[in-house]
């Protein structure tokens, strides 16, 4: 197809999801349009906390995760951009002997599936990856080869590659109905509209919409993670660390300042994109940074955020072609960690694009997971 | 957690005299400030200046004195040393009170009274110690009745001639001036003296205080360009062109300016919608006649409504409070008549500032080497290759290099990236847009955070 | 230099800056009080490690951080010269452990 506005594929959605999956699918040398209703990477792709971590997934997760990373640890070849991609531990710190215990019987679990890339740290073992863990903290959890990277550096540089890959982006350009009409699928926008063979659904918060009209409504809720940020404080701390028993999500960027976050929610308003602070709630968090690590009880915070993102009631993610249209497609609901998957799912929605299947297991993702109960 | 009808932030002359108004018609009021006394910018430390210094600082300073007597008794509650960190949209404001943790409070009406900022002023050389804002020495003349004999003021606006012409009068003259506004900005101003002659009495102030600055002899450069500090650990000596020849000038204290801009920390942070001001090249929140912004029952006044100066901020202040008070069912509409006739006529003498005193070119579109972003350390020729890349906006290109995220959060900044921006994408600055300002408004130790009060929230929680 | 127009410290405070003890007017900031005692570096950049000193003294350009008591980024413009107080050249914070 040449016309301006039609391609192979229709990608709804500039997150590292519609990036990847349009940057891929240019690679096998389809044609891609990406519509995206504000700019690239402005929710949660381009906000989130940059945590690259295999470590304490959801089991189905877990290859897809796997297939991801092989991709981060070279990213700058696929990108030509480093993404600020920085391999390091992933620690989640147990407080008492009933949560290291815990964990322990998940390493077994997983040994039995056949994956070893978590592994048991003693009390001694977590002091010395973190010594400035609060001496209470029994040992941990830790995922050793995971990482972080820059979410708005690496979502933007997804796009720059598939641009010069030749994919064309239409940004401040929402997508409004989706129709379908002999083969080919249509996106009426606010700014004309595009046709294409193919259509991949990564809107996500908003990907609900798609789904109804598509016919296989799913619950996409759209939540608000809360993130704070110190100024620069020495360096302590080489690991992303998490607690157990409590929500917390922290680590020590590169230049010294300190991104706590952990999954408490703000309030997140879709409509109009913005998402609201719940300082009351983020209390807890700052408690939680201060008793793990009590270097904290002298960080300021410079600065707090948080980005719209979409959340499944399972917490897993949509992946996968529609269960009632032929060429039609979904990747949304990353239920707050789906930027470590974005490389990986978008090399194999476009494997599955492009050539009907994909060696990754994707079953536990249907959307009919969804429609056929609800 | 208390609540009352008026929440005020800033004491300068737009919050005190919100205050007193709405105090005398019957409302309750806070007033919260970050400074240890009532006054804001141009009447700080009014309460305790002594006589000598009083001498200095003249009859408009002290023009304060008794309205922050009458604010005193006017029996607002007013917290000093109160820095507010946030507001929610359900007007709730949590603010830091300096070592002695947070508190909160809401109310029903806000009045920002914020103020203003000194615009940024990026040249090479400007983050080197010894080199201040001039308002800076006029802080630390008002407050500390500090001085200093080797000073070299750069820039351009009223307030650089205020500050000369105090630092005259206390036998502390700068060492020079060096004017940085273009030549021909006299006669593009002239079309707009005829209004600004309604508005007699500043203009005569004005004329005076420059002919007593001529005449004092000090040296005057006048259409400076090229303009840069030199020094290796601190300043040195202020380089430029001027009347055809190239200059230096050594010295250990250099204070820059060009001119004020609001402070639209909060009105960001609340998502008010703003409007760029082309006259005073600012972004200016949009208001309605009674100052309202486009969120219901949140008002602006003083100068963080569009530079005004200290009497029409006064004057915003009290329309404000009354606008509140007729709301709630007081009959204001006269004297809301009478103020906004004095707004209007207070106002006249603005276009033609505006247009004299523009800021510099080179101040608003700095040379590729200059540093704009003092906190993260981010040039103007690094913001143009983001934008080259494909940034389109400040919140990219903040993600993209940083700049913006620092302590302080992007004030020092944020102004030049997006002029920078539309420059460079050849846009209008009011389409780029700016930073979205997010909580805290200062830096929040994370202590304090871990101890504020935690009443349930008007939100269901998620 | 910075000099009190006043050539007389009415009432005292003694405060000390890198050690060294210094006589301060009472209700000065602690930024005013340094600057009038000569000091004009009060932090390194936490980029480039590059001295910095007070810019607006009105509490937006956060160049006058310094470490007051043991706590680092206190603004020193808009914190009072108390007794006693002992105050110290904020560092770039960076400074890698040997690990
Ligand atoms: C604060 C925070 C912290 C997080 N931390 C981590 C972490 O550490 N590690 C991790 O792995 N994950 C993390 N996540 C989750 C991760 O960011 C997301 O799972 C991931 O970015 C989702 O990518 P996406 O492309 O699906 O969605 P998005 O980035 O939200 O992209 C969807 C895009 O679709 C667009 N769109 C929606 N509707 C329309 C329409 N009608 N027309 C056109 N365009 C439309 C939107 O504007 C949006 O740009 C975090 C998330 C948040 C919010
Ligand atoms: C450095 C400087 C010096 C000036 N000097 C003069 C002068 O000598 N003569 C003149 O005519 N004009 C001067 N101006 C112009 C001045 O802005 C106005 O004349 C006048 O002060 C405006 O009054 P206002 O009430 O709007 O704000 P301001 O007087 O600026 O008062 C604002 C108040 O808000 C407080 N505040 C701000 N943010 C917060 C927060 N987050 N929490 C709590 N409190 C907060 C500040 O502490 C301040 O006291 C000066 C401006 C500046 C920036
Ligand atoms: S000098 Fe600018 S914040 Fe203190």
């Amino acid at each position: 197809m040449n016309n301006r506005l039609s391609a192979d594929l229709l990608v709804i959605g500039a997150g590292i999801h519609g990036c990847s999956a349009a940057l891929h699918a240019a690679k096998r040398g389809m044609s891609v349009i990406v519509i995206e209703k504000d700019t690239a990477g402005r929710h949660a792709s381009g906000v989130n906390a940059g945590g690259v971590r295999r470590l304490g997934r959801l089991f189905p997760e877990i290859p897809i995760s796997d297939r991801s990373m092989k991709i981060w640890n070279n990213i700058g070849d696929l990108l030509d951009d480093d993404c600020g991609f920085q391999k390091s531990p992933q620690i989640k710190v147990a407080e008492n002997q009933a949560e290291l215990e815990k964990h322990r019987e998940r390493v077994r679990k997983l040994n039995e599936m056949g994956f070893h890339h978590e592994t048991i740290l003693s009390r001694s073992e977590l002091q010395a990856h973190l010594p400035a863990v609060s001496d209470h903290c029994v040992g941990g959890l830790a995922s050793l080869e995971d990482g972080f990277a820059l979410p708005y550096q690496t979502t933007f540089a997804f796009q720059r590659k598939a641009i010069e890959l030749g994919v064309r982006f239409y940004e401040n350009t929402r997508a409004q109905k989706i129709r379908r009409d002999g083969t080919d699928w249509h996106v009426i926008t606010d700014n004309g509209t595009f046709s294409g063979r193919n259509i991949l659904n990564c809107a996500g918060a908003w990907a609900g919409e798609f789904t109804r009209q598509l016919g296989e409504p799913a619950p996409v809720e759209p939540i608000a993670p809360m993130m704070i940020v110190t100024s620069r404080m020495p360096r302590f701390c080489n690991a992303v660390v998490g607690a157990t028993g409590r929500p917390l999500s922290f680590k020590q960027m590169q230049n010294g300042t300190v991104v706590i976050g952990g999954g408490l929610r703000g309030i997140a308003d879709p409509a109009t994109n913005a998402s609201h602070m719940l300082f009351e709630k983020l209390r807890q968090t700052a408690q939680t940074a201060i008793a793990i690590f009590p270097i904290m009880q002298k960080a300021a915070i410079v600065r707090s955020w948080s980005g719209i993102e979409g959340r499944m009631p399972d917490d897993m993610p949509v992946i996968g072609p529609s269960s009632i249209h032929e060429n039609a497609f979904h990747a949304f609901g990353f239920s707050a960690h789906g930027f470590q998957m974005g490389p990986g799912v978008g090399e194999l929605m476009a494997e599955l694009i492009a050539t009907g299947k994909t060696n990754s297991p994707i079953e536990p993702f249907r959307i009919s997971r969804f429609t056929n109960s609800c | 957690m208390k609540s009352f009808d008026v929440a005020i932030i800033g004491a300068g002359p737009a919050g005190m005299a919100s205050a007193i108004e709405a105090t005398r018609n019957g409302l309750s009021v806070i007033v919260l400030d970050e400074q240890p006394a009532p006054g804001g910018q141009i009447y700080r430390a009014i309460e305790t200046v002594s006589d000598q210094r009083a001498a200095i600082l003249g009859t408009d300073y002290l023009a304060g004195r008794d309205l922050a007597a009458a604010f005193r008794n006017c029996g607002a509650t007013y917290v000093s040393g109160a820095t507010v960190w946030n507001i929610d949209n359900g007007l709730k404001i949590n603010y830091s009170r300096a070592g002695l943790g947070s508190d909160q409070i809401s109310a029903t009406s806000l009045v920002i009274a914020t103020g203003a900022i000194e615009r940024p002023t990026p040249m090479p050389g400007w983050t080197l110690p010894g080199v201040t804002t001039a308002g800076a020495l006029q802080i630390l003349l008002k407050a500390h009745g500090a001085v200093n004999d080797d000073v070299v003021l750069v820039g351009s606006g009223p307030l650089l001639y205020l500050v000369a012409t105090q630092m005259l009068t206390a036998r502390y003259a700068p060492r020079a001036i060096v004017e940085t506004t273009p030549a021909g900005r006299l006669i593009k101003a002239a079309r707009h003296l005829p209004r600004a002659l309604t508005a007699f009495s500043y203009l005569r102030k004005g004329l005076a205080m420059k002919r007593k600055l001529h005449k004092s002899g000090i040296p005057f450069y006048a259409n400076a360009r090229a303009v840069a500090i030199e020094g290796t650990t601190t300043a040195q000596a202020v380089i430029f062109q001027s009347g055809g020849k190239s200059h230096r000038i050594e010295t250990t204290a250099v204070a820059l300016h060009q001119g004020v801009i609001p402070n639209q920390q909060i009105t960001r942070l609340l998502r008010c919608e703003h409007d760029w001001n082309a006259n005073q090249h600012c972004f200016v929140p949009r208001l309605d006649a009674f100052f309202q912004t486009t969120v219901e029952n949140i008002y602006v006044a003083g100068d963080g409504a569009g530079i005004g100066g200290a009497v029409s901020a006064a004057l915003r202040g009290r329309l404000v409070a009354l606008r509140i008070a007729e709301k709630q069912g007081k009959d204001t509409i006269a004297r809301q008549n009478d103020v906004l006739k004095k707004l209007k006529a207070d106002q006249a003498i603005r276009p033609f500032l505006e247009t004299l005193y523009a800021p510099s070119p080179e101040n608003l579109l700095p040379a590729d080497d200059v540093m704009v972003c003092r906190c993260e350390e981010i040039t103007a020729g690094q913001i143009r290759h983001a934008v080259d890349l494909g940034a389109p906006g400040p919140n990219q290109v903040k993600s993209y290099l940083r700049c913006g995220m620092g302590p302080c959060q992007g004030r020092m900044c944020g102004p030049t990236v997006t002029q920078i921006i539309a420059d460079h994408r050849k846009k209008e600055v009011g389409e780029i847009d700016y930073y979205r300002i997010r909580p805290p408004l200062k830096p929040l130790a994370l202590a304090e955070l871990a101890a504020i009060e935690s009443e349930p929230t008007r939100h269901t929680p998620l | 230099m910075f000099k009190r127009v006043q050539t007389d410290i009415s009432n005292p405070v003694s405060i000390e800056f890198e050690g060294q003890k210094i006589d301060v007017e009472q209700g000065e900031t602690v930024a005013a009080a340094l600057m009038l005692a000569g000091k004009r570096k009060f932090q390194e950049s936490a980029v480039s490690h590059a001295g910095r000193g007070p810019f607006c003294l009105m509490g937006v350009c956060f160049e006058c951080l310094v470490e007051i008591n043991g706590t680092p980024n206190r603004q020193a413009c808009m914190i009072l010269a108390e007794d006693g107080m002992k105050i110290r050249i904020q560092k770039a914070a960076i400074e890698e452990t040997d690990r």
